[in-house]
């Protein structure tokens, strides 16, 4: 970086700290208690709160919902350089992200690479403006681990495909608006290759939802069917039977947005929060030596893999990135939340059991504890993960 | 900072690689401990590491060095890592030229600083007394004698200590063991009336000694920084050294692991190359995931000390006890995955092992530096 360069992005910095500063309100300066507190954006959107709604409004306008996305499709145009200012800014004062959407974290940056203009200028400032949400249609009852085995088929009529099938796993799809599916168009070719990466409206003719109830006692997740759904062929994004190179490019999205999920948390150290139910002794220590102990390692790979992600960033900034590294830190970032929430539920001991009140705030945290052990399911398990590091970085033998 | 490697610093690496694999590779290290090699390392070698300007990587160009810093420096000793060479670098070029850097005064600089950075000069940290390393429980003893000090106790593992022309002394001179105030750093004349040396031989056959003073007299002038102040001196140049020790483990952990991933990829047993298994295959991968987490946390540690020394202490716990447990894994996986084979004195992979376990113990293990971070968070 030249010096010139240099100062500009110190500039940018202390314009982004008072920016910051003036115009994130204060009730936005910590993280989310739970799912309602979140904002996803969508034709049904409401806002939790009146600080939820201005600081939204207030990013949005500014484009930085998407900061490193184009100004053109409704981003704040920034470099890398100055997208991670900006995120090092928000987290000093401990922002929160103003919209969560699956549009930004995984269909933007699939259309980004592979959509056609027409495709782009629809979609993506709709994304951007937190106005369209999105659902994720991969997975199916008999297509988990083994994705590409996938049978939902769209028959050509015309200009149009018709879908048959379901998928399962489709999260939040009964509050989305629209969904990006991965459909089979060719169903001779073999399994990678008759596959097409397709978007509709949820409110189309034959599509239905159907929540699933989970161990944590929430639906997230749906089962979603498809009875002769009609869409037109031009919302096939890249090429008619290529669609598994989009999905695999959009997976990569999805596994590292997935090995962050245990960052959204961070705030007072674990240790402390332990404290709060444990107790400690005259020194401040933890009153639980192995607890402690527990925590504290858990604490340095934490530190390490936030290292890890700042360098992962900075590699393909580089062009140095190996593009299954994501994999990597999608079975590590997984795994440290499981435990991250284990540690938790040891530390709460009783008062982390109660299910239903108002003083556990309806059993949040037993039902977070119950979340993450998603983590290392969805989006590719970690035993799926360490194959994909074993066979394309480590390149061992077989299958 | 971005945590890559600038260009200039890959071409440090590459020509640090070229003269180490090229002059040190492992077998460099079993001809000297078959040899019962007096000096430890090769003189040969040492020179070339002068010349290259490796000696003084760290000491300012005004006395004759690179001025170059600690990522530099984790550069060199990542490559020492792979081959596992015997070097004065660490204890020499790292942390004596840190401590006299950053603790002495003009003359002393001037003194040792150009000799260090020429090569002529070999100097060492003698700190550790107990089985642990403990700094804050030091209590080799300095009282005031006329116009200087006399020192009496005993030192162990200290590196290079029976080659050293200098030694850096940590002591108590005021306070009980477990104090910070009341420590002082003096520079000592290992030829002085009074010292004892005893080279001791490791496991991993790098060199060590066990220093004893008994009443050794020193002049105020060898104080390194201020009398019972030195804590804060000591805490600097020890988190320099254990920045550099995670560098070597994250260099030995990367080398161990890739000769385990070759192994992997040409044994048959069952008919089937024995990386076809996934057992071993999922091991492997959760191997290298540790490495690269580890080799990122050691570069973040390396960076914030060449931000702000007094700043870096919780970055470069994590990178100490990351790279502790990292190179005791692959170490393990290593001779594992090797079989049998890894059992045998012929075959290089039980060095690794071995340098592994004194690298976990120099200046504070996994669960040392694990305690610290849980310490600096408040619980």
């Amino acid at each position: 970086m030249s010096e010139s360069e240099a100062a500009d992005l110190e500039t940018f910095r202390s314009e982004t700290r008072a920016w910051l500063e003036a115009n994130c309100p204060p009730e936005m300066r910590k993280p989310a208690t739970s799912d309602d507190d979140v904002f996803w954006g969508g034709r049904n959107a409401k806002f939790s709160s009146e600080p939820q709604r201005i600081w939204f409004e207030r990013m949005r306008d500014k484009g930085w919902t998407v900061p490193d996305w184009p100004k053109e499709y409704g981003g704040g145009g920034l470099s890398a350089a100055e997208h991670k200012v900006l995120r090092s800014e928000m987290g000093r004062i401990g922002a929160r992200p103003p919209l969560s959407s699956f549009g930004i974290w995984m269909l933007g940056p699939a259309l980004l690479k592979y959509g056609n203009e027409a495709q782009k200028k629809e979609h993506l400032p709709k994304i951007a403006a937190g106005l369209i949400r999105w659902c994720q249609g991969y997975s199916e009852p008999n297509a988990g681990s083994d994705l590409a085995s996938l049978q939902t088929r769209a028959e050509s009529d015309g200009d149009d495909f018709i879908i048959t099938g379901s998928k399962i796993w489709t999260s939040y799809a009964n509050y989305a608006d629209w969904i990006f599916c991965l459909v089979r168009t060719d169903p001779t070719a073999k399994k990678h290759d008759g596959i097409s990466f397709i978007l509709f409206d949820m409110a189309s003719k034959g599509v239905t939802t159907k929540p699933i109830l989970l161990i944590s006692g929430y639906s997230p997740f749906c089962e979603t069917f498809f009875d002769g759904v009609r869409v037109p062929k031009a919302n096939v994004v890249g090429t008619i039977n290529r669609g598994w190179d989009v999905a695999k490019y959009l997976l990569q999205h999805e596994r590292a947005m997935i090995s962050g999920m245990g960052e959204r948390g961070v705030g007072r150290p674990l240790g402390q929060i332990a404290a709060d139910s444990v107790g400690s002794d005259a020194q401040g220590k933890l009153d639980d030596a192995m607890l402690r102990g527990q925590i504290a390692t858990f604490d340095v790979d934490e530190a390490a893999l936030a290292a890890c992600a700042e360098r992962a960033v900075d590699l393909a900034k580089a062009g140095q990135a190996h593009p299954a590294f994501s994999s990597a830190m999608k079975y590590y970032g997984t795994e440290l939340n499981k435990r991250r929430y284990e540690i938790l539920m040891s530390a709460g001991g009783v008062d982390a059991l109660e299910w239903e009140s108002e003083r556990s705030r309806q059993g949040a945290r037993p039902r977070a504890w119950l979340r993450t052990k998603a983590n290392s399911i969805e989006g590719g398990t970690s035993e799926v993960m360490l194959g994909i590091v074993a066979k394309r970085i480590l390149d061992l033998p077989g299958a | 900072m971005a945590l890559v490697l600038t260009e200039e610093q890959s071409m440090l690496r590459d020509s640090a690689r070229g003269l180490i694999s090229d002059k040190a590779p492992v077998s460099h290290l079993r001809q000297l401990r078959d040899s019962k090699d007096p000096t430890g390392f090769s003189k040969e070698l040492w020179h070339a590491f002068a010349e290259m300007g490796f000696a003084g990587l760290l000491v300012p160009e005004e006395f004759g060095g690179s001025g170059l810093g600690f990522m530099e420096a984790g550069i060199v000793m990542e490559e020492i890592g792979r081959t596992l060479m015997p070097s004065p670098f660490l204890a020499t070029s790292v942390v004596a030229a840190s401590a006299l850097n950053r603790g002495g005064n003009a003359a002393q600089k001037s003194e040792y600083l150009p000799k260090i950075s020429n090569g002529s000069l070999l100097a060492t940290l003698a700190i550790d007394e107990g089985a642990k390393h403990r700094p804050l429980q030091t209590v080799l003893q300095a009282v005031r004698a006329g116009n200087g000090f006399r020192l009496s106790g005993a030192k162990a593992l200290v590196v290079d200590g029976h080659v050293a022309d200098l030694f850096i002394v940590a002591a108590r001179t005021a306070g009980r063991a477990g104090e910070r105030d009341g420590l002082t750093l003096f520079l000592v004349n290992p030829a002085a009336k009074g010292v004892a040396i005893e080279r001791t031989i490791m496991v991993d056959a790098h060199n060590a000694a066990r220093i004893e003073l008994g009443n050794v007299e020193v002049t105020a002038d060898s104080v390194l920084g201020e009398v019972d102040q030195g804590a804060a001196l000591l805490d600097g140049v020890l988190d320099i050294g254990r920045g550099a020790v995670a560098a070597e483990m994250v260099g030995l952990s990367d080398e161990v692991f890739g000769r385990t991933v070759e192994y992997l990829k040409n044994r048959k047993q069952f008919g089937k190359l024995i990386g076809e298994f996934q057992a071993l295959q999922h091991r492997a991968a959760q191997l290298y995931v540790d490495i690269e987490i580890t080799r990122a946390a050691t570069m973040k540690a390396l960076q914030a000390l060449d931000a702000d020394v007094a700043k870096a202490a919780s970055s470069v716990a994590v990178a100490k006890a990351r790279a502790g447990t990292t190179a005791t894994r692959a170490v393990q996986e290593g001779v594992q995955m090797h079989g049998g084979m890894g059992m045998t004195d012929q075959f290089d992979i039980g060095f690794f092992m071995k340098r592994a376990r004194v690298c976990e113990e120099l200046f504070g293990d996994a669960n040392y530096h694990t305690e610290q971070l849980a310490r600096a968070r408040g619980y």
